[in-house]
């Protein structure tokens, strides 16, 4: 099994929202502002992007599945690149650090979705009348989903290196760019792998939905597994959408078979622990390269390439805010520094203010505001339901060993698996039965994301101590007792890390998932989500950036006012061990 | 001209004070005016007890800190970060996991841009000399603490320097596996096989100082001074069971507990005293237990430190600290290296578990002034309840927020034993009131 310890980013931090939030929370939707403004003043008339039309064959398939998967692979590639610079420049200068982390906590909160609407229009224009401008902006899309959670892992894990080996690292005279690579990276990258796991599931739902976006008139669609759900839905053709499913396990177990679960068995090595854990993650992969022969062969160019990247000498960078400054210098770079960002921040709400004020009333904001509520209610709601479905089933599972060996990589594999693919299945059902949409469509939000907590309590289950276990039993500890005395505390930090996941995860999922149709039916309910997506689809920037900023804020404040203390309590009283 | 003297010197500290910063008002010193001067062909100890700033010198001569104020030279250069010619030896080893042995030890030559043949060759025979030979390759993880070790030296030497520091390197060590690596070192050092010219090692084991060094300097806690020196010229190897040795030995334990004598928690206002009283977390069943042990037989009452040290198979720091608790709460005074019962420490150890609360909680009271103020205060308001701020803020004038934690965490755990007050951690709040 290889769960590992995931810590949700930006968490045992400060509770409340500091002055250096704000300022993100401006500065985000600020350059929102001016990508749609951007957009707006560019406006190229947007050829068709038909060049090949797409076909529901189910041979055409594998192609694209494949160029899905190739997507997919130069997403995570770009925030692999973006994680290191954002990261590194994070760790290490303080003042970056004022800024760039928040920046980071906000930029989780943005709705992806929504942000579809700009990004789509700009690559669009920034290449016009290439493919290639749609390919960036679903690459984009992706990279947005996956980037945030894994820089933040890798700026943890920079932050909390050993004491001692970076005194050695100074002792030994390692210039920062060998350290960097031979500290830094090795100690973030068992966090780092099995954030780029989560990032990689939660990033198949919006290559799915980047790849057919209607922006206005504009309708973009690339090829992929995407493109092909979104033209069986529009021709009602269910055998269609039952083909794009298969192609999608497969797609996905190729990945985690191929690439990841390598991947965190190799990984494993650089956990820092300097005695030999109990379980070690396994890969049939990695153990067929690693004995193979041919792999020395392969491997040699890679090994060269490495030297010389760790050799490199390369000039010292000049150091910002360190220590050696003169105190009364730095704290005058310092105010310097905190009148730019006060600065900066207040033309990001200034031009944000004109560019709303312009087109958008105070009842606009009344009603997303509303909206936000409605949202918020379904996803409380379903956030319990889910809990009280899924946390007796992991127990279950989690302390059955046998089996929890067997449903967890299915559960892991069912939460990387893009809901929006079945969505229509259940569209066809509302519509068969003439079911509330208010009611019915909400489950959608959480039918991808309901996952994570279950194999989190799976993974907390099986964590579980024996002799805990043993000591409940010998004391007759029975049922309700027992669950709150001793299974759902042992399991709590676990099941937060889980939910915390989920409801962010639900709340993005609106965007799709409070608007849904099957040929020409519509299913609307009202919600931030459906809010944002008509908004989306009539081309009206304002109200979407309106939408995005709050959800934004809906998002943090969930996060900070509930979440957090939660996880805090957590770690704090209930982590064994 | 230079004399002979003076090319010599590796090291030249002068005057070196280094204070850190608190969260509130005054900083906290721990070096306090230190001169230190290392030659070639000597091997240096720094000994006392935690907190003395040992470690924080041993990390200026590193270059790893900035002295606040003095002057740090290495071979006539001011040390401004890591000098080269020096390389250290770690307590926790400090070794990457992710490399193996042999990466591991090249680690430093590859720093200096050393080619990869002579690199690959000078690490192989740093490796040989430490005894590591057929290890090359494993993963650190997969060696024992001692093997480990070995690796550190090895790094540590393969890079040829002047001078080798130590920080504690055995104390992270099994018994047996510390006197292997102690002996080893030693023999390579007068066979003259070590790549080194002098070594400077820190420690608070005084066997351990007394077996290694030629010259030892005896540092005085909060703030670090040096408080004595002393030259050791028993040649090596070293026998520990030589009258001449244990005569050291003794000579050490007895100047290390001299200073604890003024120690009278009475005068208020002068950091380590009063309310300013550091104090260390030590268990009440662990000064029951030794309460115990010294009242019955062979001790009657007096015990001769190393002595116990060696029955009760415990480091020497650690028994101070059990030593100047029982002395703080007046069960026991040390003296000339002795620990001895007190006349209410003999009652103690023979009285019943309710009795000796009883007595205890008098003792605390009386002797221990923060635990005397809080209990008053709790007795005073009206609810019996009284924030831990409060006190932890008073605390913090006179000591770094470490400590004041640390001597919170100590007035609690001995209030509850004694059943003096209760506390609650969620709350941070003292209370009278017991649970139901």
């Amino acid at each position: 099994m290889a769960f590992q310890k995931y810590t949700p980013p930006a968490i045992g931090r400060s509770m409340w929202l500091s002055m250096w939030d704000l300022m993100a929370l401006l500065l985000v939707i600020g350059a929102i502002v001016l990508i749609a403004y951007g957009v707006r003043v560019t406006t190229v008339p947007l050829s068709t992007l038909e060049a090949a039309p797409l076909s529901l064959d189910p041979s055409n398939l594998p192609v694209y599945a494949l160029r899905t998967m190739l997507r997919m692979l130069l997403a995570i590639a770009l925030s692999l690149v973006f994680t290191f610079i954002y990261a590194a420049a994070a760790a290490k200068s303080r003042r970056a650090e004022m800024v760039l982390v928040p920046i980071l906590d906000i930029l989780q909160s943005v709705p992806i979705l929504g942000f579809l609407t700009f990004t789509v229009t700009f690559f669009l224009n920034l290449f016009p009348g290439s493919v290639l401008g749609a390919e960036l902006a679903s690459v984009f899309a992706i990279f947005t989903s996956q980037a945030w959670n894994m820089t933040f892992s890798m700026y943890q894990s920079m932050r909390n290196e050993p004491k001692d080996l970076e005194e050695a690292t100074q002792s030994f005279h390692l210039t920062g760019w060998q350290r960097f690579w031979r500290l830094d990276v090795p100690f973030a990258m068992p966090g780092l792998v099995w954030n780029t796991m989560m990032s990689m599931s939660g990033g198949w739902f919006f290559v799915v939905a980047s790849e057919a976006i209607t922006v206005g008139d504009t309708t973009v669609t690339l090829p992929g597994v995407g493109s092909y759900v979104a033209l069986a839905i529009k021709e009602q053709n269910i055998m269609a959408i039952f083909y794009a499913t298969m192609a999608m396990l497969a797609v996905i177990l190729l990945y985690d078979q191929f690439l990841f679960r390598p991947l965190v068995a190799w990984a494993d090595k650089f956990r820092f622990e300097t005695t030999s854990s109990e379980t070690v993650p396994s890969s049939w992969m990695l153990d067929l390269f690693r004995r193979a022969r041919i792999t020395r062969l392969l491997a040699a160019p890679v090994a060269f390439l490495s030297r010389l990247v760790w050799n490199l000498r390369l000039p010292a960078l000049p150091t910002f805010g360190s220590g050696d400054a003169k105190p009364a210098t730095s704290r005058l770079l310092d105010r310097l520094w905190l009148a730019f960002i006060v600065l900066a921040a207040g033309y990001a709400a200034y031009i944000s203010i004109i560019y709303l004020k312009a087109n958008i009333a105070w009842s606009d904001v009344a009603t997303a505001v509303g909206n936000g509520f409605i949202t918020l209610l379904r996803v409380t709601v379903l956030m319990i339901l889910a809990t009280l479905v899924w946390v007796p089933v992991g127990v279950w599972i989690g302390l059955r060993p046998k089996l929890a060996q067997k449903v967890q990589p299915l559960a892991q594999f069912l939460a990387a698996f893009p809901a929006n693919i079945a969505f229509p299945a259940f569209v066809v059902l509302i519509v068969h039965f003439g079911l509330n949409a208010n009611i019915w469509l909400s489950p959608l939000m959480i039918l991808g994301t309901q996952w994570y907590i279950l194999f989190n309590v799976i993974a907390g289950a099986s964590a579980f101590p024996s002799d805990l276990k043993e000591a409940a039993n010998s004391f007759h500890l029975r049922g309700w007792r027992w669950w709150f005395k001793v299974i759902l505390p042992g399991i709590f930090p676990y099941y937060i890390t889980g939910a915390i996941t989920a409801s962010g995860g639900a709340w993005n999922a609106s965007i799709v998932a409070e608007v849904a149709s099957w040929g020409d039916t519509q299913l609307t309910t009202p919600g931030l989500g459906s809010y944002i997506a008509n908004a989306t689809t009539a081309g009206d920037f304002p109200r979407v950036v309106l939408g995005i900023a709050v959800m934004c804020i809906f998002v943090t404040l969930f996060n900070r006012l509930f979440w957090r203390p939660l996880y805090a309590f957590g770690e704090r009283r209930l982590r064994l061990g | 001209m230079l004399d002979q003297a003076d090319r010599n010197l590796l090291v030249d500290i002068r005057n070196v004070s280094r204070s850190f910063k608190k969260g509130s008002g005054n900083d906290v010193m721990v070096l306090d005016d230190v001169d230190l001067n290392i030659r070639e062909g000597e091997i240096v100890g720094l000994l006392g007890r935690s907190g003395s700033g040992k470690s924080t010198l041993l990390r200026i001569i590193a270059g790893l800190i900035a002295p606040s104020s003095g002057e740090a030279k290495c071979r006539g250069s001011v040390i401004q970060g890591p000098p080269l010619g020096i390389s250290m030896v770690f307590q926790s080893f400090a070794l990457f996991p992710w490399l193996t042995v042999l990466q591991n030890v090249e680690l430093g030559l590859e720093a200096q841009d050393v080619d990869r043949a002579e690199r690959r060759k000078r690490a192989l025979a740093a490796i040989d000399l430490i005894g590591l030979d057929g290890f090359e390759n494993a993963y650190p993880k997969e060696l024992s603490g001692g093997m480990r070790q070995r690796v550190g030296f090895a790094r540590a030497l393969v890079v040829h320097p002047d001078l080798l520091l130590m920080d504690e390197p055995f104390s992270a060590l099994d018994v047996l596996t510390a006197e292997t690596l102690r002996t080893d070192m030693i023999d390579l050092w007068i066979e003259g096989r070590l790549p080194i010219k002098s070594v400077l090692i820190v420690t608070h084991n005084i066997e351990e100082a007394v077996l290694m060094c030629d010259r030892i300097l005896i540092f005085s806690s909060n703030p670090g001074r040096v408080a004595q020196e002393l030259k050791v010229d028993l040649p090596h190897p070293r026998n520990r069971l030589d009258p001449v040795f244990r005569q050291l030995v003794d000579n050490i334990y007895a100047r290390m507990t001299q200073r604890t004598e003024p120690r009278l928690p009475s005068v208020e206002g002068i950091p380590g005293t009063g309310m300013g009283m550091i104090l260390n977390p030590v268990s009440t069943n662990i000064l029951a237990g030794l309460m115990e042990s010294l009242a019955g037989e062979p001790y009657n009452g007096r015990a001769d430190l190393p002595v116990l040290a060696g029955t009760l198979q415990m480091e020497a720091d650690e028994l101070f600290h059990l030593g100047e608790a029982l002395q703080l709460l007046r069960f026991a005074h040390l003296n000339e290296g002795d620990l001895v019962l007190t006349d209410a420490g003999m009652r103690f150890a023979h009285l019943d578990t309710d009795a000796r609360k009883k007595v205890f909680a008098e003792h605390l009271v009386t002797y221990v002034p923060l635990i005397g103020l809080i209990r008053r205060v709790l007795d005073e308001r009206p609810t019996h309840t009284a924030p831990a701020a409060r006190f932890r803020n008073e605390l913090e004038d006179f000591m770094s927020e470490d400590y004041a934690d640390e001597t919170l965490k100590t007035v609690v755990s001995w209030a509850r034993y004694a059943e003096l007050f209760a506390y609650d951690e969620q709350a941070e709040l003292f209370s009278l009131e017991n649970p139901q």
